[in-house]
């Protein structure tokens, strides 16, 4: 299990795992309940320039399809390959096989929310 | 000024098995329990439990009426079978799509969309007189859909009745776990099965005892979700998606619904609409590349709008992306290929005949 307690999320339900100059980004669980069956993800170019909330793809349910922004600005250093076939990781395991998109050259977005802060939001939301 | 959506019968059943509600047609519904792919699944391999209250249920106590208001011929419907039909507007347009049951005692029942229950109601009384008997009986009904290739089995388990002798769009009365039920074998699956009229009283109980004794064939309550992914690769439209008050029935290929040589409203716009020729045509097609077709999507062709997508998902036992769409009769034909604006990219596409799924015949 990963550790919640170190990522920042985002109002938009993604979250973000910084390490040093590289960050790893997802959704969040409370997303991929929302969203139900993920079916399909557009993923941006491996050297793509994201600004921070910028759109990074869209993420495909039987649902609905819904758009990924990025929390941090950044450039793509990799797009999880594994989710082509296996899109359902991201509802399995949102936290861990379920990751997005990796970035380098990561600038700080002070807007984030720590897990307690985005607990209490998504509280929020759900009433 | 909040409008709140009705709850059937088994609401609380629903949230107690943990289901996520969405709102449709007016009703507060489970959209799923678990996920839409295990509930799809189950009905395609073992068996699913559908709450279907929702839908409207009207008595038409008049054969002269319901032969001027129902598209097909009622009157050679025997006691005991069910016809699907339209109801049509003087111009032809779709105002719902209904099955007609031939009730014993006399008369019809139609089984109507819930969220037109109550304007398919108004309208069938205004085309008759004051003393025309039309009944709009859905809220003191609630409706249970038993689908899947382990339906019969189990049904038959809670039942004296024969169910080898109820044919498919037949029904008999009869109890089901003791409830008194209306038996009929019909579905929006694809799959074998049956749709269980009860009291509201009885709802809980009857419910409750098909989960158990489903159990040993793995059964699954089912939401809206699975209904929507099921009905779409049996190629079955949806109301309201597929076709609406401003569509043909001879354009949405529902020809088969239409007894022509009988007089019914909204016969001779349609007979025009023939002669005149149609300008689009409902096709089915499957994607050829992993993006998903949606409702409303535009379809191109040499950089051309050429029609309109009207459902679309993932086929989880196709293991491809299909859906259905109006486009003109020349690019009709199965094998046509043409894009689906996908996000501003003309996802490839193919025209294929439908149904895209049929479930196997029994052996």
């Amino acid at each position: 299990m990963a550790d919640l307690t170190s990522m920042r999320f985002a109002e938009t339900h993604e979250w973000v795992m910084k390490d040093g100059e590289t960050a790893t980004v997802g959704i969040s669980e409370y997303a991929q309940s929302q969203l139900g069956d993920v079916i399909y993800l557009e993923l941006p170019a491996v050297g793509q320039q994201l600004d921070a909330g910028a759109r990074l793809g869209v993420i495909e349910s039987v649902k609905a399809a819904s758009d990924l922004y990025s929390p941090v600005g950044g450039e793509v250093t990799e797009v999880n390959g594994e989710l082509k076939d296996h899109p359902e990781y991201v509802n399995q395991d949102p936290y861990g096989k379920g990751w997005i998109i990796k970035l380098r050259a990561v600038k700080d977005n002070p807007k984030l929310l720590d897990q307690k802060a985005y607990d209490a939001f998504v509280e929020g939301q759900s009433h | 000024m909040v409008v709140t959506a009705a709850r059937t019968p088994l609401y609380e059943e629903h949230v107690r098995l943990g289901a996520q509600m969405t709102n449709f047609g007016g009703w507060v519904m489970p959209l799923q329990y678990s996920t839409i792919r295990e509930e799809h699944r189950a009905v395609r391999e073992g068996v699913g439990l559908f709450d279907l209250s929702h839908m409207g249920e009207l008595r038409l106590m008049d054969e002269s009426l319901g032969q001027r208001v129902v598209s097909r011929d009622v009157t050679r419907l025997k006691p005991g079978r069910i016809q699907y039909a339209l109801l049509c507007n003087e111009k032809g347009g779709i105002i719902d799509d209904v099955l007609v049951y031939a009730v014993a005692d006399g008369g019809y029942l139609l089984v109507v969309n819930a969220g037109n229950q109550d304007s398919d109601f108004d309208w069938i009384k205004a085309q008759g007189t004051q003393s025309t008997k039309v009944l709009n009986v859905g809220r003191d009904w609630t409706l249970v859909g038993v689908q899947g290739p382990r339906a019969v089995g189990l049904v038959q388990r809670l039942t004296t009745a024969d169910l080898g002798n109820v044919k498919y769009y037949a029904f008999v009365e009869g109890t089901v776990a003791d409830v008194p039920c209306v038996i009929s074998r019909t579905g929006y699956t694809g799959e074998d099965g049956f749709e269980l009229f009860c009291g509201n009283a009885d709802a809980v109980g009857l419910w409750r005892a098909l989960l158990e004794e489903g159990k040993s064939d793995g059964i699954r309550p089912a939401g809206l979700g699975a209904r929507d992914t099921l009905r779409l690769e049996a190629g079955m439209r949806l109301y309201g998606n597929d076709m609406d008050a401003n569509t043909n029935p001879l354009e949405a290929g529902l020809d088969w619904t239409l007894n022509l040589d009988k007089d019914f409203i909204g016969r001779d716009a349609i007979i025009r609409a023939r002669e005149q020729g149609l300008s689009r045509v409902l096709v089915g097609f499957k994607m050829l590349d992993r993006s998903i077709p949606r409702h409303g999507y535009s379809l191109v062709n040499d950089g051309q709008r050429i029609g309109t997508v009207t459902s679309g998902n993932v086929s989880f036992t196709l293991g491809y992306n299909i859906g259905m769409a109006y486009v003109p009769p020349a690019l009709a034909e199965p094998g046509t290929h043409f894009g689906v604006d996908v996000r501003g990219t003309a996802a490839p596409a193919e025209v294929v005949q439908l149904p895209f799924y049929k479930r196997p015949h029994p052996k």
